[in-house]
């Protein structure tokens, strides 16, 4: 009798370990590059969705890092029609639910004109547009995605 | 390695898709989105290409992106699955690494 509990123990074990094991498996780390802005082409839409179906599945988003135009994603100065979608304040709702990292990079942000407090002051300009949940920072950023996520999309033109 | 090949503009306007074709290999996937949806559809001069690519490669197109240009009505090449932004994420876990053809 003792033996036949103590087996059924052992398989209970192994199936909750490997249930486990498999669930923690399929669940992935993605980085994510925005190499569009909001205006020209679709990829920023492309990237926004891709972005909250993987989240809504449970996957983790490490960081997604908008370069090149993909930086006009972040100003908040940007005032699209009422009737069309407002791609920067859709970043930002999901940033704030999700608790997303959101990188521009710096170079490219400064031949955009997008600035956050800091480097307004900096350059000795007179006011900042970085959008919420946005931050900036460099090039090392995205090599970081590559080398800590499972997976890395790209979105552009 | 199984690669997802990810093209997003039209045959028409570029040759991304002909050179993922070409690239692609035996057990490794090709997503169609954005403007690349058009390919997907059977009836343009393309489809010969994309259906003797089907089997060798899986080819995949983004329904969302295929419905919003209308083609809701047009049936896809024989062999070609439509999936929605869950079915394009569950691809990207499933595939090795993914390839954009920006």
């Amino acid at each position: 009798m003792i033996v036949v509990i103590g087996l059924a123990c052992v398989v209970l074990g192994l199936v909750i370990y490997y249930s486990l094991w498999h669930s923690g498996k399929s669940k992935l780390k993605f980085g994510i590059l925005v190499n569009e802005g909001p205006y020209q082409h679709q990829s920023a839409d492309s990237a926004y969705q891709f972005t909250k179906a993987a989240l809504e599945n449970g996957h983790e988003i490490f960081r997604v890092f908008f370069y090149h135009d993909g930086v006009n994603n972040g100003t908040r100065y940007a005032i699209p029609p009422q009737d069309d979608r407002n791609i920067t304040e859709l970043w930002s709702a999901l940033q704030e639910k999700y608790k997303l990292d959101l990188v521009i990079c710096i170079a490219a942000a400064q031949r955009r004109g997008i600035l956050d407090e800091n480097e307004a002051k900096r350059q000795g300009k007179d006011g900042d547009n970085i959008a919420p949940g946005f931050r900036i920072s460099g090039l090392g950023q995205l090599i970081e995605a590559g080398i800590e996520s499972d997976r890395v999309v790209s979105f552009g033109d | 390695m199984a690669i997802l090949h990810i093209v997003n503009k039209s045959p028409f306007e570029r040759n991304s898709l002909e050179s993922a074709l070409a690239y692609a290999k035996k057990g490794s996937g090709i997503l169609l989105i954005e403007d690349a949806v058009y390919a997907a559809s059977g009836k343009t001069k393309f489809a010969d290409a994309v259906k003797a690519c089907v089997g060798d490669v899986k080819v995949y197109v983004l329904d969302p992106d295929y419905q919003a240009r209308g083609l809701g009505e047009v049936a896809v090449v024989d062999g070609v699955e439509a999936v929605d932004y869950k079915g394009f994420v569950d691809l990207v876990a499933q595939f090795e690494t993914t390839q954009s053809w920006l």
